[in-house]
């Protein structure tokens, strides 16, 4: 019964999250983007309206948390009622309180390391499809041999040997990431690189610099642009997969995988608190897939 | 005819090679360590003895070339060394377990391949239709919620009520049916997160070729939409469509870690995430060598059947 | 006798979609056939030609809708009637040939398979009946092995051939109706003659009715009985084949006549030290031959005509003298000075010498820079101008190709018709002040108008800037009216080379003569002229 009511209201709320942000963004869509706007899916309008809070959150943290990140509030498991409306955690936290910080910490991170990925992979991949020969052939190979180790299968292994903390954690997810960028970077790249307007670049004798920022790159943007969304869910899951594990994000830093984890014995009882930021991070996830969703399908529609 | 041997054989070939290149990654990346690798997983507080003892367990004093040696040569052998932190050989720890997620893993491919092609091959047959853009905003959702999400709704809606149980117990007078039965949450968990990737990718290989003139011009030969898409589209798809299911049955490989924990699911995710926890290097080693290669010859194997059913490839001009 | 009408097609109107927004394609034509007649549809790009074939059949591509109108086929309303009967006649009586049989049939099934689909689906015959009928269509297709080749997939069957056996396969139910849709479009010169006349013959032997569309008048001239003109989805004229092609009476179509007269005033014999020497050039990709010693020379002033069909070795002629491929033997002289083999080992000045044009402009022009960039860069880079030196040049270079500098100097590529990209293609090249372009199919991708255009801008900068042209092209009408000289290729051999006027009046070898006389030409008789002097047939 439960399940279907909230999927009621779920529904509910996402038709008027939808409608309500569609609306707001085609009156204060500058002129020459309203026609961007005009025709967005309901999924896209509600994936953007989502990202915007979470942003507003991480952003404003500190200020809309009613307690401190580690603060010990009161006695552990605390029912949802005033001034703790979301309940206490395991060890008497303010669970509302740290869903608010995990969004900075959660977000946070796999923002950082999905940036990183992006510039290594992208730059490399860029590269070996401009230069072609021995150094596509031997660099594409060893990418191939490490994509053939399953990507949370390698990043544990290599967190064995080096041991958790963010630092390690950010680095070790973003080399994991970093390949699959390569490879898609490489291959729209590739596209690019036979065109005659590169060929005509090359005879003209520009160097490979001014190939990869003038002629290739701003031909690759939207591709990436939407494989960068794709890529920031795969880093979120990721991440919030091993904090889930006990091998990401530490407590006591509030993180949403290490929540779910800590307070996972209530869910036998039926109590959903814990799932909250699972929920927090699939919603969010949702959101940029529904957003990457409507560019992907504007870009194939141009195309035709 | 001898074409597609010689391909055939030149891509198991490089399988090997791939899989001597990881089995090079995974035992090499320990090299990657600045320090001392016995004190870096004892941490600052070990004596002289035990740090001399760690390094004679794990044949630190040797060269480099040469552990690896004996490594590759006892892995060869199924001999994978023993583990650090319960002092048991690992072939005995992984053995069972292996079967298990292996069970796991064919069970949730058992239910979601037909699934996900039969909902795909829909998607685009109906493409644009409530159909076919509902089951697209739900793929996307399921593939959006992390697995653990997903298979605590699961507990929450179908083990509360107790029709499933919310743990797996099995032990060796197990039956098939009771197996069946106790695995069932977890392998809908992991239907559920992968049927929507192969759904989309199969819905879009299809959709792919829709805008193909031999398309085109089965419908102006006056075929019916269904035919269309069952005899001139997908036959030509099927080469994604192999690589779609290979790429995904891989993905289950790491689905079934998180799973696993759920569940308390006795299988080699579980193993390996309680070594991670323990440092036990050598065991993630060689839980990582595994799952490498299954998802190296599935790929192997995804290779071969789309090269089979590629007629440009079995018939030369 | 008055005939029997087939098909009445009354103030067609078709829209199509871009956006949310839905515009004109077909504007309200109408369209007579009688049985066992067949209609020429002729126009250029967007004219809306294969869509009217299409919507004679009942059937709108995705994206399109058909607005407005009737569609009559033997007393069947096709917009009325219920998808499942149209459908019922799609392949059974009305058929379809589609421009390009190599990407028309499906990769997977033999050729075969996909001849007995149809009469097997629509119940018109068992798969034994069919497979031995098509042998029997193969046969009067004059297809090579008819017992055999429809056990072939289809990537193991030449292009023309494919073309005939989709003929064959559309015969299949012994159809009423057959829409053409630019059969021989994609074909070799030499391949077409064998393709039309097959063509012909069988639709005169079964008395079907037929929609021919083309772009090409000549072809259209050999295969109809009337025709029809189109532009921008609306009708210009209609009249049978001989009147219509003796006396046209609007404009439009006379221009399109008219285009075919173009010609260059001819040269005196170059002399002096050649721009560009190709000297014994072999050359090749891994173990292949491309090109087999090769050597012409290209003047100061003057258009050489590299022609051949595909596979002939031209675009890889120009690739050895761009430096892009370096040749096995041979060597390429720019001034009598030997070029170093590789772009890469070019100087700057080397590489400012040689210019090139492309046949897509599409892909030759970056679509995400302006023009002001796309063609300042090589004045820029090479001749070092900036500032308001670079901006006077770029306006000039506009102002030569003929498009005003204010409006379209920042402009994206995309937002110009592909005449205009071709010009800004031809403004790239002169910015570098090289002395030689190579234009590679240049006009190919071009409505025949646009095309006259850019024959004419270039034969204009030529003259006034004393350019050498290398101008690659499998099209003969363009060489007969742009060429000084031409070198004709064969599976990466010259075969022949000289003056146009030598060449064109009296060719000494056998490949050229055929190359040549292949060329359709704008009299209804020229095909059955042809096939009596050659011998093939009555």
């Amino acid at each position: 019964m439960t399940i279907f009511l909230s999927l009621i209201v779920g529904l509910a709320l996402f038709f008027a999250i939808g409608i309500s942000a569609r609306a707001a963004f085609r009156t204060l869509a500058p002129d020459h983007q309203k026609p961007t706007f005009r025709d967005m899916p309901l999924t896209a309008s509600f994936g953007i309206a989502i990202i915007l809070v979470y942003v507003l959150v991480s952003l404003l943290g500190p200020v809309i948390a009613p307690f401190g990140e580690g603060e010990v509030v009161g006695a552990q498991y605390l029912p949802w009622a005033a001034p703790h409306y979301l309940g206490t955690d395991k060890l008497g936290r303010d669970m509302l309180t740290r869903l608010v910080y995990g969004a900075r910490n959660t977000v946070g991170i796999a923002f950082a390391t999905t940036i990183l990925a992006f510039v290594v992979g992208s730059v490399l991949g860029i590269w070996a499809a401009l230069v072609g020969g021995w150094v596509d052939n031997w660099m594409s190979r060893f990418v191939d041999a490490l994509m053939a180790i399953p990507a949370l299968i390698f990043s544990l292994l290599l967190l064995t040997i080096f041991g958790t903390s963010v630092l390690t954690l950010i680095l070790v997810i973003a080399a994991v990431d970093a390949t699959r960028v390569y490879r898609l970077a490489r291959s729209v790249a590739q596209d690019i690189v036979v065109m005659d307007y590169i060929e005509a670049a090359r005879l003209r004798g520009e160097n490979n610099w001014r190939l990869i920022r003038r002629e290739i790159l701003p031909n690759a943007m939207a591709p990436l642009v939407a494989e960068f969304g794709l890529r920031f869910c795969f880093v979120f899951l990721a991440i919030s997969a091993l904090s889930f594990l006990g091998l990401g994000i530490k407590p006591p830093t509030a993180d949403w995988g290490s929540m779910v984890r800590e307070n996972a014995t209530l869910i036998a009882f039926g109590d959903v608190t814990p799932l909250l930021p699972a929920g927090a991070i699939a919603l969010l996830t949702v959101a940029v897939n529904f957003v990457v969703d409507w560019q992907l399908h504007r870009a194939s529609g141009l195309k035709e | 005819m001898a074409d597609i041997w010689r391909m055939i054989g030149r891509r198991l070939l490089l399988g090997i090679l791939t899989l001597f290149v990881i089995s090079l990654v995974i035992f090499g990346a320990t090299e990657l360590l600045p320090g001392d690798l016995a004190r870096e997983l004892l941490g600052q507080s070990a004596t002289e003895e035990t740090l001399a003892a760690l390094r004679e367990q794990l044949g630190l004093n040797d060269p480099a070339p040469l552990r690896y040696l004996k490594w590759l040569m006892g892995v060869l052998q199924g001999d994978f060394g023993v583990s650090m932190a319960t002092q048991k050989p690992i072939a005995e720890l992984v053995g069972a377990r292996l079967g298990n997620t292996m069970f796991l893993a064919l069970y949730a491919a058992a239910l979601a391949i037909p699934l996900s092609l039969v909902l795909g091959i829909l998607a685009a047959l109906w493409r644009n239709s409530i159909f076919d853009r509902a089951s697209n905003a739900l793929a996307l959702t399921s593939i959006s919620f992390p697995e653990f999400f997903v298979a605590y709704i699961l507990v929450l809606w179908l083990a509360q009520t107790g029709i499933f149980p919310s743990m797996v117990r099995i032990t060796g007078s197990t039956t098939f049916g009771d197996r069946l039965y106790m695995s069932f949450l977890p392998a809908l968990t992991l239907t559920l997160v992968v049927t929507a990737h192969m759904m989309r990718m199969t819905r879009a290989a299809i959709i792919n070729l829709l805008a193909s003139p031999y398309i085109e011009m089965a419908r102006l030969k006056g075929m019916s939409p269904l035919r269309v898409v069952l005899r001139h589209a997908v036959p030509n798809a099927l080469a994604p469509i192999i690589n779609v299911v290979a790429l995904n049955l891989a993905y289950l490989i790491t689905g079934v870690v998180i799973v696993e924990v759920v569940f308390v699911y006795p299988g080699l995710g579980q193993l390996m995430v309680d070594a991670v926890t323990n440092r036990d290097i050598a065991v993630v080693q060689a839980i990582a060598l595994i799952f490498a290669t299954a998802y190296v010859l599935l790929n192997l194997i995804a290779d071969v059947m789309s090269t089979i059913t590629n007629p440009r490839l079995m018939h030369r001009r | 006798m008055e005939k029997q009408v087939l098909l009445t097609i009354k103030g067609l109107q078709i829209e199509g979609r871009s956006g949310d927004a839905w515009h004109p394609i077909v504007k309200g034509v109408d369209l007579t056939l009688h049985k066992g007649e067949v209609l020429g549809l002729i126009g250029e790009s967007g004219a809306g030609k294969s869509t009217l074939g299409l919507a004679a059949m009942g059937f709108a591509r995705d994206g399109c809708r058909i607005s407005g109108g009737t569609i009559d086929f033997d007393g069947i309303d096709l917009r009325q009637a219920p998808e499942a009967q149209r459908r019922g006649l799609r392949g059974k009586r009305i058929a379809y040939v589609a421009q390009s049989a190599a990407a028309s049939f499906n990769p997977s099934h033999k050729l075969i398979d996909q001849y007995c689909e149809g009469p097997v689906v629509h119940g018109v015959m068992p798969r034994k009946n069919a497979e031995s009928d098509a042998v029997e269509l193969y046969r009067r297709m004059r297809l090579p092995n008819p017992e055999d080749i429809g056990f072939r997939y289809p990537h193991q069957v030449s292009g023309g051939q494919l073309q005939r056996a989709m003929t064959a396969m559309a015969m299949a139910c012994r159809p009423d109706l057959i829409i053409f849709d630019e059969p021989t479009t994609a074909l070799d010169v030499t391949t077409q003659i064998e393709v039309l006349a097959a063509i012909r013959d069988i639709v005169r032997q079964f008395g079907t009715a037929a929609i021919y569309i083309t772009h090409d008048l000549a072809v259209v001239a050999q295969m109809a009985d009337r025709i029809k003109v189109l532009l921008r989805g609306d009708e210009v004229e209609e009249a049978d084949t001989r009147s219509m092609l003796a006396a046209p009476k609007q404009d439009y179509t006379k221009s399109l006549w008219a285009v075919r007269s173009f010609a260059r005033a001819a040269q005196p014999q170059a002399t002096g030290t050649p721009v560009v020497s190709v000297r014994n050039v072999t050359a090749g990709y891994g173990a292949v031959d491309v090109l087999k010693d090769i050597s012409f020379d290209i003047h100061a002033g003057r258009t050489v005509a590299v022609v051949g069909e595909s596979g002939s070795g031209k675009s890889t002629t120009a690739r050895v003298i761009t430096g892009l491929l370096s040749p096995r033997q041979g060597e390429v002289l720019m001034g009598g000075k030997p070029l170093p083999s590789s772009f890469k080992a070019r100087s700057r000045d080397e590489l400012r010498q040689c210019q090139m044009i492309y046949q897509m402009a599409d892909t030759a022009l970056n679509p995400k820079l302006r023009l002001r960039e796309l063609i300042g860069r090589p004045a820029e880079m090479y001749l070092g101008l900036k500032g308001k030196a670079l901006e006077a040049r770029i306006r000039d270079l506009l102002t030569l190709i003929e498009l005003e500098p204010d409006k379209y100097i920042d402009r994206f590529p995309g937002e110009l018709s592909g005449g205009q990209k071709q010009r800004i293609g031809i403004a790239r090249a002169l910015a570098a002040e090289p002395q030689l372009i190579i234009c590679d199919e240049v006009t190919s991708a071009l409505d025949q108008i646009v095309q006259e255009g850019i024959l004419k801008l270039l034969d204009r900068l030529q003259r006034e800037l004393n350019l050498a042209f290398m101008f690659i092209t499998h099209d003969l009408a363009t060489v007969k009216s742009i060429a000084d000289e031409v070198v004709v290729m064969q599976n990466g051999a010259v075969v022949e080379r000289g003056p146009k006027a030598a060449l064109f009046s009296a060719p000494q070898e056998a490949y050229t003569n055929l190359l040549l006389s292949s060329v359709p030409e704008m009299d209804p008789d020229w095909l059955n002229r042809l096939l009596a002097a050659r011998g093939e047939h009555a």
